[in-house]
């Protein structure tokens, strides 16, 4: 008998195991079509937005639209000493046209980025240029003000030649391209980014810690207690968990604050001499007690869920082998726990490292993270690309983070409430 | 949690240092949600317990700060309610519909690449708020739905949704299949075999979902100060800008009414997960 004869056939005569994966592929389709209408909206919405932040971040076309004769024109130039008469003569027509349309504000601002001093010279420029007269650019431009003049100027322009930068990186760790084309550190004085990475890994790393050391002794003691009480101090849990943040913010700032019930408090004891009260809000300690707060019940219920499922007599059975509680605590629960332990840790830190509202309310200069800096750019200096580079180095590491979560407990575990 | 009568002393010291520190930390947790409830009452301008107050002399205690959050001049609560209670509306109606169906296929066995949808599903809720609000804001300012309440509602749908799909997902891994071939076998079409049998049997989780969809909606800033225009303002903006300049009692008085509001949810919230776990034959404790 050959093969073919000894197949299952269906009632319709085609083989059982084509059928079956018709049916598969089916169903196949069907499911996806019904996460098709989310998915999509998610991608068009938010994903591919995001990809649109990372054009963002390393577009340069606008001052070479800008100044499209000059860089023709710097092509030639090796630029050690000052630029050929060609290239004056090009910037000049150039920014002619920039003024005519009065958007040389622009590059004003682009290039002083770029370097600082541009902005008055470019104005300067901007008005003298209309006495003009043809011929011998270069002595005319250099007439307006000495830094045109001056090589690091012209070189600053060049370095803005290419459609593509990732110059707003570098600025984002406190570094830059030098005219020799070399990666190198801005001045000690001037590196402000390195220090916000290193305290907001700090903040983050601190928070967590705290949330840890304070959710495991109440996480312990929920799983552990008759559900009669444990469902009352749940809601100690759940209640905040629930409130606006903004509202606990602001209960924190009455609390923190100098004439405060916190610092009250302190007086009352004696910690403190009444005229001589602490600052706690606007500075770091005002962000690590009032994120603390804010972020333990992601920490608490994770770890409640995993505790509850282990069962006392384990506890027990330690004890009768002959551990001290301490000793069946750490080699027998503590274990047990771990997991628990991982999924808080990731979530609170996760969460942690990218705040803003908090630390923008009560964390002054000093209480600052990443985020705020972000916005900062955003709203104030609308440095929009630099802004877009410092978030996606920020979703990189939250996403390095959320790849490990996702590997040691996956997403579909998150617990709500 | 009584200890045994054999327990050695130093150990019971153990225990009651460990209940002491656990009694802190239920104070760290709760307490500042109730400082704001007696100031949200007092008569004065200042934001510290008065001596009136102390003493409990009803002299020191007024209304006069919730009357000024409904009544007070050139008072922004009102449009700001108004706005925030339709955005969270349309919010969580988006979120439940796209959430609820998206779960719906999630949970089918036969969903190929399941963690990696599922991780861009959840993205959302992973990624840092101000980078969210950053994307966002270039794409509605790109489609002309920047400072519109159209553009913060679909916004807080991307944020909403990973909230209905974690919560669905997690009804329906409990979800008894066979109940929806007997319809269909029965003669019943997908649709009414949905409406009729699957959405009452999971609608717990999705109400939940939507719960937290709504909340989310409710509470969030930093997305809606990216996209608001001032006629766009809602409670937590006007209430983020009255922190950033001055402490006033009428953010209190707002306040208040927005922990009576969660507390409300969080009942809701709770009532519905166990009936959901009595509906699932989950027994929890």
């Amino acid at each position: 008998m050959s093969k073919e004869t000894q197949k299952i056939l269906t009632t319709d005569g085609i083989p059982l195991e084509e059928s079956l994966k018709k049916a598969e592929k089916k169903n196949k389709i069907k499911a996806f079509l019904l996460v098709a209408p989310l998915l999509l909206y998610l991608l068009i919405t938010y994903i591919f937005p995001i990809g649109d932040m990372f054009l963002r971040s390393v577009d340069d076309k606008m001052v070479t639209r800008m100044l499209p004769k000059t860089f023709i024109a710097m092509e030639k130039w090796d630029g050690r000493e000052l630029p050929p008469e060609e290239v004056f003569e090009a910037f000049y027509l150039d920014y002619k046209i920039l003024v005519k349309e009065k958007s040389f504000g622009k590059l004003a601002t682009q290039l002083n980025y770029e370097k600082n001093g541009f902005k008055s010279i470019l104005k300067k420029l901007a008005r003298k240029q209309k006495k003009f007269k043809e011929g011998n650019y270069k002595e005319q431009i250099m007439k307006v003000h000495k830094r045109w003049a001056n090589v690091e100027y012209w070189r600053a322009i060049k370095r803005r030649a290419p459609n593509y930068t990732y110059s707003k990186y570098l600025k984002g760790i406190d570094m830059y391209e030098n005219e020799d084309g070399k990666i190198v550190q801005v001045d000690e004085t001037r590196r402000v980014h390195k220090k916000l990475w290193l305290r907001t890994l700090e903040i983050a790393f601190f928070v967590t810690l705290f949330c840890f050391l304070m959710a495991y002794p109440i996480a312990h003691l929920l799983a552990t207690l008759p559900m009669k009480y444990s469902n009352l101090l749940m809601i100690c849990v759940l209640l905040p968990f629930w409130t606006s943040l903004l509202v606990r913010t602001a209960s924190w700032m009455i609390l923190l604050q100098q004439q405060g019930i916190v610092n009250d408090f302190f007086v009352w004891i004696g910690l403190f001499a009444d005229d001589n009260r602490p600052e706690m809000m606007y500075n770091k300690t005002g962000t690590y007690v009032a994120m603390t707060q804010i972020l333990l019940p992601f920490m608490v219920l994770p770890l409640y869920s995993v505790m509850k499922t282990i069962s006392p007599s384990l506890m027990r059975a330690g004890k009768s082998l002959g551990g001290t509680p301490f000793v069946a605590f750490w080699k027998v629960y503590f274990p047990l726990t771990i997991p628990g332990i991982g999924a808080g840790c990731l979530l609170v830190f996760i969460l942690a490292i990218g705040y803003y509202i908090t630390p923008a309310l009560v964390g002054g200069a000093s209480g600052t993270l990443i985020s705020n800096q972000i916005a900062y750019h955003m709203k104030s200096s609308l440095d929009w690309s630099f802004a877009s580079a410092m978030g996606l180095m920020l979703l990189a590491g939250v996403l390095a983070i959320y790849w490990v979560y996702n590997k040691l407990v996956g997403v579909d575990n998150i617990k709500l409430g | 949690m009584a200890l045994p009568k054999y327990t050695e002393p130093h150990y019971r010291i153990w225990h009651y240092f460990y209940l002491f520190i656990c009694g802190c930390v239920f104070i760290f947790l709760i307490a500042p949600l109730f400082v704001i409830f007696p100031l949200s009452f007092n008569a004065e301008e200042f934001l510290v317990f008065s001596d009136g107050m102390k003493r409990l002399d009803p002299d020191a205690f007024s209304l006069r700060w919730y009357h000024d959050m409904i009544y007070g001049t050139k008072n922004p609560w009102g449009l700001a309610a108004k706005n925030s209670f339709i955005i969270a509306l349309f919010a969580t109606i988006g979120s439940i519909i796209l959430g609820t169906v998206a779960a719906l296929g999630l949970s089918s066995r036969h969903m190929p690449y399941k963690g990696l949808i599922m991780a861009i599903l959840i993205s959302p809720m992973i990624v840092p708020l101000i980078i969210s609000g950053v994307a966002i804001f270039f794409f509605m300012a790109k489609v002309g739905l920047a400072a519109t309440h159209a553009g913060i509602i679909l916004a807080h749908i991307i944020l909403g949704t990973p909230f209905v799909v974690i919560t669905v997902t997690a009804t329906l891994s409990g979800f008894d299949h066979s109940v929806t071939r007997a319809a269909s076998s029965l003669g019943s079409d997908p649709v009414n075999t949905f409406m009729k049998i699957t959405l009452p049997l999971i609608l717990p989780g999705v109400i939940s979902g939507g719960l937290f969809a709504f909340v989310t909606s409710f509470d969030e800033v930093v997305v809606v100060l990216f996209l608001a225009g001032l006629e766009n303002t809602t409670i937590p903006i006007q209430m983020w800008t009255g922190l950033r300049e001055q402490l006033s009692p009428t953010i209190l008085a707002v306040a208040t009414c927005l922990i009576v509001l969660s507390i409300l949810i969080l009942v809701t919230a709770e009532l519905l997960r166990r009936r959901s776990e009595r509906l699932r034959g989950i027994n929890r404790y």
